[in-house]
């Protein structure tokens, strides 16, 4: 399905400065069971958000009401482990749009990109920068530009261009679908198969 | 013609189109699905009204969230359940071939599609599920793929995927006793870390990894996750085709001794270059254990947990420390254990077993352990029974489950409880990974046998008496 357009984004972010926080803490396997792809949100860091006794654990940055926003700030190799693309669901379903991150494992990059939620990577030290400054001043906006692949801090002005494949940008700039893309190939497909079996 | 490497070569043979600047479109050969992924997939094909294009080329199981025992009864959990029946009415109203719960051939996907013959050299192979990688072990193209791909599959055949980065990591000598192929891949994601091989494909080659059987090659290919890498790739060579050769069936091939002299072109060219190498002496590695929540905070079996620790990592570190109980400088050795999960698509395949049986034979498992003893496959609880391993375990006072991913993720009832220690032969050691609150500590199945029967961490190496020590 064609899925919601991503061209500016200005927001306030919610700081994660963990490294290698894989899948099965974004959402646990437990959750898995549904067969419709909505509701993740409600389950998203789960065990991190919630005491044992189901109370919520003030510890955690999801329940701190300081922070907020629709980027969530990350540590390096966020998305590691699973492929399960619930971990992706349940990130966007909570209401964020982009995940920013010195570097994210393989395939939760892909998830994200063929589900509306954009992965950026910006250097080691600007990440480090950017947790610092929010922890100190939550209302710390960043502006993520997809057409101009720019991703700004606004107060102090930093600012790094990120790359993405080409395809995708488009992609997610024109709410483009990949499904679409590949059954308008079908006949290219049904030859190559041709091809191979000779 | 530029020199190529293995992956180049078959990844090539199967781009159907390249995007420009952009990712290739990548025809695939075979598509696993299980109930977990898929049924989201499915959906998306309802809701644009479209049939799954090739159905011939997508094979299913149920093993995700299936009970490990009483599997003659219907399975209680309700939305279980309703996962596994919907898996069924999708293949069957799809035309796709299913060895579902109860069905004879039932299995952890990685641990059939091997054993039923639908795993070939020179494949591109996906599924909705990270351990895909494990069919590298026979020269293909594996990996996972979240459920929007899964749905690209079954729609065209095909996904939209940009061309990883290569490495090769080169294991040269012979590994020492009670090393098994999971010591060797701990051993490397401890040396790289659980990020180290992310954006690359990696071919694992050298004389210790051309010495392994096809098994173990399958064990090594499927962590190759747990460092980042999309997949791990094994040139086929003769151990290959002799597994293939002892299969009842290989679907889809007429000819397979034509087929093998194709498949004998499959190896990297010899001055094929790769983006990032590495090269491992066997010699150097022992039995290994992990002490962290992640598969890259790993140590010797008798090492000690690092005491310091760069500043960077630090937060990290500690909170996976305070989480499994264990204190910095720390050693393992003879730290009591709860749980002993023996199983999973990394170890769940009858060597795994026999490794197992060989440690525990004429010996009593410890009191203070439960243990999981659960064959990845109904193939592989046959040969148990056939081989005489059920006596064994039973003697020793094990109880045998039977298949499915079970402890590895815990979707089902074999969950391990809050703040219990568990030696697991399973490929992760997140936080929470095999229950809430679970302590998850990896090992090979001889570790986890020592561990069983000792009741408390302790060094397989002591208990491999006889000479043919170096394979599982």
């Amino acid at each position: 399905m064609p899925k919601e357009k991503f061209d500016i984004l200005e927001s306030t972010c919610v700081p994660l400065p963990l490294q290698n926080v894989d899948t099965d803490q974004i959402i646990p396997a437990r959750f898995l069971s549904a067969t419709s792809r909505e509701g993740f949100g409600n389950n998203l860091f789960r065990d991190w958000r919630y005491k044992k006794t189901g109370e919520k654990n003030s510890d955690f940055v999801l329940n701190n009401p300081v922070y907020s926003g629709k980027v969530l700030v990350a540590g390096k190799n966020f998305g590691c482990g699973s492929s399960r693309e619930h971990a992706v669901w349940a990130i966007y379903d909570y209401g964020f749009r982009a995940v920013v991150s010195s570097f994210f494992a393989d395939i939760f990059m892909n998830n994200a990109l063929n589900n509306g939620l954009l992965p950026i990577i910006i250097p080691e030290a600007l990440l480090s920068k950017l947790h610092n400054l929010i922890l100190e001043e939550p209302s710390t906006k960043v502006k993520i530009d997809l057409d101009k692949q720019t991703f700004t801090i606004v107060p102090t002005g930093d600012s790094v261009m990120f790359s993405i494949n080409s395809y995708k940008k488009e992609c997610l700039l024109k709410g483009l679908d990949d499904i679409d893309f590949l059954l308008s190939m079908k006949e290219l497909i049904t030859a190559y198969e041709t091809k191979k079996v000779r | 013609m530029k020199p190529k490497t293995l992956f180049d070569k078959i990844w090539d043979n199967h781009v159907v189109r390249s995007v420009e600047n952009g990712p290739d479109v990548l025809y695939i050969d075979r598509h696993y699905i299980h109930e977990v992924t898929s049924p989201q997939a499915f959906n998306g094909l309802k809701e644009r009204n479209i049939q799954v294009f090739r159905p011939g080329n997508t094979i299913a199981t149920a093993d995700h969230n299936i009970p490990t025992i009483n599997q003659h009864l219907p399975i209680s959990n309700e939305l279980s359940r309703n996962q596994v029946d919907t898996l069924s009415e999708n293949c069957r109203n799809n035309g796709i071939e299913l060895f579902g719960y109860n069905h004879p051939k039932n299995g952890i996907v990685h641990v059939i599609g091997p054993e039923l013959g639908y795993t070939l050299p020179g494949m591109t192979i996906v599924c909705g599920d990270s351990h895909t990688s494990t069919h590298g072990a026979f020269g293909t193209i594996a990996f996972g793929i979240g459920t929007s791909e899964v749905e690209m599959v079954l729609a065209s055949q095909c996904i939209i995927q940009p061309k990883p980065k290569k490495m090769r990591i080169t294991v040269n000598g012979v590994t020492g006793k009670g090393v098994t192929s999971k010591d060797i891949i701990l051993y490397i994601i401890s040396e790289i870390s659980t990020g180290g091989a992310t954006g690359h494909f990696v071919e694992f080659t050298g004389s210790a990894i051309k010495s392994l059987s096809m098994e173990a090659r399958m064990t090594l290919c499927n962590m190759s996750i747990e460092m980042g890498a999309r997949g791990g790739i094994i040139a086929p060579d003769e151990i290959t085709f002799n597994y293939l050769r002892q299969l009842p069936s290989v679907p889809g091939v007429k000819n397979l001794e034509a087929s093998i002299s194709v498949w004998k072109k499959l190896q990297s060219d010899a001055d094929a270059t790769f983006d990032r190498e590495l090269e491992i002496e066997a010699s150097s590695i022992s039995p290994m254990i992990t002490y962290g929540t992640n598969p890259g905070m790993g140590m010797a079996i008798d090492g000690t947990i690092p005491g310091t620790i760069d500043k960077k990592n630090e937060t990290s570190f500690l909170k996976a420390l305070n989480y499994m109980g264990f204190k910095q400088g720390m050693k393992l050795l003879g730290q009591p254990v709860d749980y002993v999960f023996i199983g999973s698509c990394t170890n769940g395949r009858i060597e795994d077993f026999r490794a197992f049986a060989r440690i525990i034979k004429g010996r009593k498992k410890a009191d203070n352990v439960t243990a999981l003893i659960v064959p990845g496959s109904k193939n592989v609880e046959r040969q148990m029974s056939d081989e005489g391993l059920m006596e064994i375990y039973k003697n020793a006072g094990f109880e045998v489950r039977q298949p499915g991913c079970s402890s590895c993720l815990a979707m089902n009832e074999d969950k391990i409880p809050a703040g219990k220690y568990a030696v697991s032969t399973s490929n992760r050691n997140f936080e929470g990974r095999q229950g809430p609150g679970a302590r998850t500590l990896l090992a090979s199945p001889f570790t986890a046998a020592a561990a069983a029967i000792t009741g408390r961490i302790s060094d397989p190496r002591e208990f491999i008496t006889d000479m043919k020590n170096n394979k599982k």
